[in-house]
């Protein structure tokens, strides 16, 4: 079995996606953007709660995941779980209202912004503790070559949660049993406020698997279409029963780690030139247009579109009722 | 109508701030993310991005104003097509309220501090909440069902607890496909204690799977496989290293159900021995009972018998929820009356009276049932009649066979191998002062083990557990004898 491999994927205009691949991306991204937006707006005028954790700037990665997906594969990821949900198709509407603490949110107001589900999705989270998903998104896989289910568990990381040592008790039984998860490792720079090169010893994650002998290829996460490559070669390698495959998607978020963290360990310039020159939702947008897919007005056509649908969602999320009082007392157990 | 841009709040607890600076300026065109402004509060600075496109109408308040209130106006974007007169009728003068929560009319704080409005009304909705639940007494009525007694069967065969284990499982291994059993040492080398003999014979590697040891991890990966289903039975060779996979015991098995609004159950059953066994030491002798009966998603079982552990195990795993099974070493080789029908199920959350008396209630559970018997025949001898209250499952409690049987005897003495702080026995007090208070003719006792780590030598380990002697001197004691 190859070990690991390096490889950065190209990203051009010359690439096989089609007209519609690129145009269900760019709308993908602008609406998980636009969300976080939305959701970042509602935070500072107080209807939305505690910790919330926006992915600006790593829609790709989910996106380009999701595309490579056969649509019934698992999905479970940390608490920066917005751009998750609404990628496996998640209704927006649902999700802000959990931000909001409403009855009409996923969770009926129970979990909040980290902790939403979706069986009918197959999202199963939405976890707060640093890591804990792994082991979790291992036994889904587990469950899925128990049933024989072809299916696979792309089990989400980030950069931080690597240094956990549940995740190598996972690679390891993953490895052991050859289970069909894909563990993408959404390494945006920063545990909270650590950058990779003062928390890792070393730096590149997409070897941690290397004793396991799982292999491992590091990604560009901002180019939607490299995602979705890596991704699929991920995800055939687990179907054909060859175990775990470990995924970096080298990506960006460019919000603090959360609502109330202003993100002073990096520099503005950083910031600034990941925006300006690695911004995955513009380099779509430049395919579009460069591609004569679609022009100005076909894109601004998108962009209220989903706008529309946003402003739909934080109506509802504003609107929604708060849980009822007796809400506080069901599903702590299932009656038996 | 132009769009708003409102003074936001960084954190829940940030009512007002500092407007530092603004990087746009009147007539400039905005794009969505941009950055506005910076706003200050005395523990951090921040970024404020347009969410809307427009061209920047009007700034309201000028960059360096300090104690502008959460939510005010700072600016107006005009819209594509609109112009300035589109902001004639604006008016800028108080702070946007924050929709309100439902029952925030019950108080009276103003909108700007809507995160501190939403949990002082939080509190009222606890305090009820509680008060609800001791009106509602006694707690474990709900879960009496219809299960058979124990002694309603006619055919009994004799099995050591460590058999009865292993058939409980194996039945409904035969039954249900969805039950395997992982652990270490639990297929080929027929469990570290011998519980899982002959399962890997007859289910095969797939249904019985030994695991590296990784608690944590294991743990994690069983519970992510009952969330799609399945109903692993997790053998820890002993809850002592439970303790590296706890976080998934709380934070996974027992929070998704509540934290998913129902949608994703986990149908896991933790086992394993607790408590103390023979000289093995602080970090191999410790009762958890106390640790897992504190969290609300979880249930407890700690069996006595042989009878106990085949009847609530195999409840344990038909059970819907996440069960924690604390078996006890010393009891895997004694041998009890099991009823011989694979039917026989006993009901999670109902105790058991071994031994009917007058004099006092004595509360056990798991080997400490045993002492308690011991010492009821000892203080049978003195003439004071013990009724011996084995209860079966800590969580949920059975408070209404506690209940009764001291509105009986008035008197009663809690009986653990854990520590006392916070132990079983405490919460048992507090039970009976709730529901019995006016039927106590003497203090409720407890015998638990010595406050101490369990030390090695065999005196010593002796002294700080806690003896049939014990129970015997307590029953005495609030009998005043």
């Amino acid at each position: 079995m190859a070990t690991t491999k390096r490889k950065r994927a190209t990203t051009r205009a010359d690439n096989q996606a089609s007209s519609e691949d690129l145009l269900k991306y760019y709308r993908d991204m602008l609406l998980i953007r636009r969300f976080e937006e939305k959701a970042g707006q509602l935070y500072g005028m107080g209807l939305i709660g505690g910790f919330c954790h926006l992915y600006i700037g790593q829609e790709a990665v989910v996106v380009g995941m999701q595309a490579a997906t056969s649509g019934d594969d698992g999905v479970i990821t940390s608490y920066r779980d917005h751009g998750h949900m609404l990628a496996c198709g998640m209704d927006s509407a649902g999700v802000m209202a959990e931000l909001t603490g409403r009855e009409g949110g996923y969770s009926h107001g129970k979990g909040g912004s980290m902790h939403m589900f979706s069986k009918e999705k197959n999202f199963y989270g939405g976890h707060g503790i640093v890591g804990g998903q792994v082991p979790l998104g291992t036994g889904i896989a587990f469950n899925y070559k128990y049933r024989g289910e072809d299916k696979v568990c792309l089990t989400y990381l980030g950069d931080g949660a690597v240094n956990q040592g549940q995740v190598y008790e996972s690679f390891n039984m993953a490895a052991l049993w050859k289970l069909p998860v894909v563990y993408c490792i959404e390494n945006n720079q920063y545990a909270m406020g650590t950058s990779t090169q003062r928390h890792s010893a070393s730096p590149d994650l997409y070897q941690r698997g290397e004793a396991y002998g799982i292999p491992g290829e590091q990604v560009d996460g901002m180019d939607v279409l490299a995602v979705k490559e890596a991704g699929e070669r991920a995800i055939k390698h687990c179907r054909e029963g060859n175990g775990p495959f470990i995924l970096e998607l080298k990506t960006y978020r460019y919000r603090g780690h959360s609502m109330s963290d202003p993100a002073k360990y990096r520099t503005k310039d950083e910031l600034d030139k990941m925006r300006k020159e690695h911004d995955p939702i513009d380099m779509v947008k430049k395919l579009l247009i460069d591609g004569n897919i679609l022009d100005e007005d076909g894109l601004k056509d998108i962009d209220k579109e989903v706008k529309a649908e946003i402003a739909k969602a934080a109506e509802f999320a504003q609107n929604s009722p708060e849980p009822d009082r007796s809400e506080l007392f069901t599903d702590i157990l299932i009656e038996v | 109508m132009p769009i708003e841009v409102l003074m936001p709040a960084l954190s829940p607890t940030m009512t007002e701030g500092t407007l530092a600076k603004w990087n746009v300026k009147e007539g400039d065109t905005v794009q969505s993310g941009d950055v506005l402004a910076e706003i200050e509060t005395d523990k951090a600075t921040m970024e404020v991005e347009a969410v809307d496109e427009g061209t920047i109408g009007k700034l309201i308040v000028d960059a360096g104003t300090e104690n502008v209130a959460v939510n005010a106006v700072i600016a107006y974007i005009l819209e594509e097509g609109e112009d300035a007169s589109a902001l004639d009728n604006v008016n800028p003068g108080e702070a946007k309220a924050a929709p309100k929560p439902d029952d925030a009319e019950e108080n009276e704080e103003s909108s700007s501090e809507s995160s501190a409005s939403s949990s002082a009304s939080a509190a009222p909705v606890q305090a009820s909440g509680a008060i609800e639940r001791a009106e509602n007494e006694p707690r474990a009525m709900s879960v009496m069902n219809e299960t058979r007694d124990e002694k309603t069967y006619s055919k009994f065969k004799t099995q050591t607890v460590r058999e009865a284990l292993r058939d409980a499982m194996a039945e409904e291994m035969r039954t249900d496909e969805n039950v395997f059993v992982m652990g270490e040492e639990v297929a080929q080398y027929q469990g570290a204690y011998k519980v899982t003999q002959g399962l890997l014979d007859e289910f095969g590697d797939k249904r019985v799977v030994d695991t590296p040891i990784t608690e944590y991890g294991f743990t994690g990966l069983g519970t992510g496989a009952a969330f799609m289903g399945l109903r692993p039975v997790v053998e820890f060779m002993t809850f002592n290293f439970a303790m590296q996979a706890i976080d998934h015991i709380i934070n996974s098995a027992a929070k998704t159900l509540y934290m998913s609004g129902g949608q994703l159950g986990c149908p896991i059953v933790f086992r394993g021995p607790n408590g103390a066994a023979a000289r093995v030491g602080a970090q191999h002798s410790q009762c958890y009972a106390s640790w897992y009966a504190h969290c609300p998603g979880l249930k407890v079982i700690a069996p006595y018998s042989a009878a106990d552990a085949k009847g609530l195990l195999k409840a344990a795993i038909r059970d819907p929820n996440p069960v924690v099974f604390l078996e006890n070493e010393i009891l895997y080789g004694q041998s009890f009356e099991v009823p011989d029908d694979d039917d026989f199920v006993l009901p999670i959350g109902q105790a058991k009276i071994e031994r009917e008396g007058t004099d006092v209630t004595i509360v056990a559970f798991s080997i400490m049932v045993g002492k308690a018997l011991k010492a009821a025949e000892k203080l049978a001898e003195e003439g004071i009649s013990a009724e011996v209250i084995n209860l079966r499952t800590i969580r949920p409690l059975d408070v209404n066979t506690i209940v009764r049987s001291v509105m009986k005897t008035n008197r009663i003495v809690t009986c653990e191998e854990g520590w006392h702080f916070a132990g079983i026995g405490a919460e048992i007090a507090s039970v009976i002062m709730e529901h019995a208070f006016d039927y106590l003719d003497a203090p409720v006792a407890r015998v638990t083990g010595e406050d101490v780590p369990m030390p090695y030598a065999a005196n010593l380990e002796v002294l700080a557990l806690p003896q049939d002697q014990h129970i015997v001197d307590a029953a005495k004691a609030v009998c005043y004898r």
